[in-house]
């Protein structure tokens, strides 16, 4: 056993590197989701909200409340600022920080003072007499917060295995919640694919653009004209836009096959899997997917995303030790 | 801080005219960009038995404590002399056991100590040092000299403390710091990596650069904060017993590119959690199977396992003879006067005076199981008189001190507080000794005890060059 100084990476600090990652970036999702959702809301009639909140609940994997009740204040009270939903603003950002917390050695201490101020300040909010007065504030700060944290990871913290961790979390999650939302989507709103799109239902397509954050991006690419094929093409496979799942997919595989080199272990499903992946968003025609149903494609691409997932951890995080000794 | 009331000793005398000068509207914005810039890094520690907000900040005040070069070189060589007389002793007792059989110090109070393990009778360990990392609490008497309240043989905590606060004050008093000529105490982490590489077992460093890891108990200990931070000063792998494993008596850790070999371990841990096959068997914080790896000589261990036998504070009463018996010296740094409550004379003076003396658990550190007894309640009294007439051997006595104070800025003004002092010491091939230390306070007004559990802070502590 050589000197490896560079790439000694203990599994619990990977471990958790990759899942403060994943809860950071599922913090980011459900603000700018209810941000956008809220947006919306406010050009609807009053009387369509009980829908949109069940639709909303559903895209963030929450159930909802056993009582039944769906008024505004409630439901955005449980998906921002309620402790005991593990999936809401507060839940996610604080279990990013408590992992970041267990490992804060390996990051720069930048970092951890910037999520550490972010928990700060959605706690403050979570305490204050207010509550969530300025929601808008609110959830612009979530994702101010984030993209700072993921900013100053990237300029402070070396690109070596622990970042790779990183990035792997949040494209991951990304992959998951992006698949998720066209999915969900394209089964509330069908519209013959090839018709631009008007009036009310122009506002439900703008807001997947934007619970994506691809609106300004689609409207370069293809005029603020929208037509549910282009924006399923540019959510699914555009290579360049950082929150399509092709550009995630990319990003995972790029990552595994840089922890693969690193650790210079022979790890084959992790890197197979996302390859495997990786290929089909690069060789599919958007009208052939479409042609056999969003739905069905979606599915297999979190399947197989959390096949992934499930392969990275049995390689790096949680190996048996015979199989390690043997090595 | 003062030599008369209004007259300043002389190394204060910078630093009381700066305050003077400053409004105190500029010192007060100080403190709090102080206390922010803890806040953020996290700098925290926990309080047990206490479940809303258990991580607090640890109070910092601005105010340095000063001591000159010549005081802190008496302090220097005390130390230095006490820790090798300390591990010379536990040598001893763990092997032919001269000094038990000199009659110099009593055998019953040796083999009666909790924290004496049996297991480490007969191991030799590298180059013989039990004690490599070593905090002792020194307090200032009213003549001016200091003397030993406690030493920490066992996990000693705080030293973060120490260097978070040099780093605050350097930005908050940046001209103050350099016209008054500070010794650096910022080679801490270095000095404590070359100590705990110099315990790497014989062989390991033909194989390759000594591995060397931090063993936490976990994000809940009240001082992982400190863990991470010295971790990560020294470039190290911050563990918990679940990363490590031992196959073949070698111990490994478990990295995303398979287990690799550690060769010395800095555990934070104490003695008991650290092998459930051969300590207390419920503990999930330790590693099965470390004893045994550590018998074979696979693997270094800071400190060595069963120093606490000598920080009881029953055996602390003998450290002076200790220092006489191997060393043929005088102690430099005194001891504080100890009543040992097996003595029949003694405990019944101890009893009869218990409203004016302090009684301490000898088994325990962090300021709990204390009586103090100027400040305790008749009830308090009568618990603690129950106790050592049930348990003589657990308990001491010593006389309540005065703690000499320094000046703390508290509510907007400097107001005097009861301070000590712990310098670290470090034992590997060369003893060092960091000029400076961790200067605790005790914040509430009139208390005398300075822990971080029992509403202490800390303030920065700087030893003069000339």
């Amino acid at each position: 056993m050589n000197d490896r100084r560079e790439t000694t990476m203990l599994s619990r600090v990977a471990d958790s590197l990759y899942w403060m990652s994943r809860y950071l970036e599922r913090a980011e999702h459900t603000a700018r989701l209810i941000d956008v959702d809220l947006q919306l809301r406010l050009d609807h009639s009053p009387d369509a909200g009980s829908e949109r909140w069940l639709g909303l609940l559903q895209a963030l994997q929450v159930p909802a409340p056993e009582d039944g009740s769906l008024d505004a204040e409630t439901l955005t009270h449980l998906l921002t600022l309620d402790r005991t939903n593990p999936s809401s603003i507060i839940s996610c950002v604080a279990a990013a920080r408590e992992n970041l917390r267990q490992v804060r050695e390996q990051c720069s201490s930048d970092m951890w003072e910037q999520l550490n101020r972010l928990f700060l300040q959605v706690k403050s909010t979570a305490s204050s007499e207010a509550g969530l007065l300025d929601s808008y504030q609110f959830f612009r700060a979530v994702q101010d917060g984030a993209h700072l944290f993921q900013g100053v990871t990237d300029s402070t913290m070396s690109h070596g295995e622990g970042w790779h961790y990183i990035q792997l979390g949040r494209f991951v999650e990304r992959t998951d919640a992006v698949a998720r939302l066209i999915g969900a989507h394209f089964n509330r709103s069908p519209h013959p694919l090839d018709q631009a799109v008007e009036s009310e239902e122009y506002l439900e397509w703008v807001a997947l653009l934007k619970s994506c954050a691809a609106f300004q991006a689609y409207c370069k690419a293809h005029t603020a004209e929208l037509r549910p094929l282009r924006v399923a093409e540019f959510l699914l496979l555009n290579p360049g836009f950082p929150h399509s799942v092709r550009f995630s997919v990319d990003r995972i595989h790029a990552a595994l096959s840089a922890i693969s080199e690193l650790t210079e272990r022979k790890a084959g499903q992790p890197v197979r899997i996302a390859g495997r992946l990786r290929a089909t968003l690069s060789f599919s025609q958007i009208d052939e997917i479409m042609a056999s149903g969003a739905n069905a494609f979606v599915d297999s691409i979190r399947w197989q995303c959390s096949q992934a997932h499930t392969a990275i951890h049995q390689i790096y995080f949680d190996y048996s030790v015979e199989s390690a000794l043997v090595a | 801080m003062f030599e008369a009331p209004g007259i300043p000793r002389p190394h204060y005398r910078a630093l009381f005219q700066t305050l003077l000068d400053l409004p105190p509207e500029e010192l007060r914005k100080s403190q709090q960009a102080a206390d922010l810039s803890f806040l953020h890094q996290g700098i925290t520690f926990t309080v047990y038995g206490n479940s809303e907000g258990t991580e607090r900040v640890f109070p910092n005040d601005l105010l340095p404590r000063i001591i000159p070069h010549a005081e802190w070189g008496k302090i220097e060589r005390g130390l230095a002399q006490r820790i090798a007389a300390l591990n010379l002793f536990l040598e001893d007792i763990y092997h032919s056991g001269k000094i038990l059989a000199d009659g110099v110090v009593p055998k019953e109070l040796v083999y009666s100590c909790r924290h004496f393990r049996r297991e480490m009778r007969g191991l030799n360990i590298p180059r013989g040092i039990y004690v490599s990392i070593c905090g002792t609490d020194l307090v200032r008497l009213p003549d001016g000299s200091f003397a030993v309240l406690e030493d920490n043989l066992r996990v000693p905590s705080g030293v973060s403390y120490m260097l978070a606060n040099r780093k605050v004050l350097k930005k908050v008093f940046p001209t103050l710091f350099r016209d008054y000529g500070v010794c650096p105490v910022d080679h801490y982490a270095q000095a404590l990596l070359a100590t705990l590489r110099a315990l790497s077992p014989p062989g390991s460093s033909a194989r390759h650069e000594p591995t060397v890891v931090l063993l936490t108990p976990g994000v809940f200990n009240s001082a992982y904060f400190e863990h991470t931070f010295l971790a990560q000063q020294m470039g190290i792998e911050l563990v918990e017993g679940r990363d490590l494993l031992v196959h073949d008596n070698l111990v490994y850790m478990r990295t995303t590119a398979g287990l690799r070999r550690v060769d010395v371990i800095y555990r934070r841990v104490d003695d008991d959690f650290l092998d459930p096959l051969c300590f207390q068997r419920d503990s999930s914080l330790g590693v099965p199977g470390l004893f045994n790896a550590y018998r074979a000589g696979n693997v270094g261990l800071a400190n060595a396992i069963g120093t606490g036998v000598a920080d009881d504070k029953a055996v602390y009463a003998y450290v002076p003879q200790i220092i006489r018996y191997y060393l043929a010296e005088d102690p430099i740094l005194a001891n504080v006067p100890t009543y040992m409550l097996t003595d029949q004379s003694q405990r019944n003076y101890v009893l009869e005076h218990l409203d004016q003396l302090v009684v301490k658990a000898v088994g325990e550190s962090g300021g709990y199981g204390m009586l103090i007894g100027p400040q305790s309640t008749a009830e308090q009294r009568e618990d603690f008189r129950r106790r050592i007439q049930a348990e003589p051997r657990n308990y001491i006595a010593q006389p309540t001190l005065s703690l000499s104070r320094a000046p703390c800025f508290l509510e907007g003004e400097a107001q005097a507080r009861h301070v000590d002092l712990r310098p670290y010491i470090l034992y590997g091939e060369n003893m060092t000794l960091v000029p400076g230390g961790l200067t605790r306070v005790a914040l509430r007004r009139g208390s005398l005890v300075v822990n971080s559990s029992q509403g202490g802070g800390s303030k920065d502590t700087w030893v003069l060059r000339a």
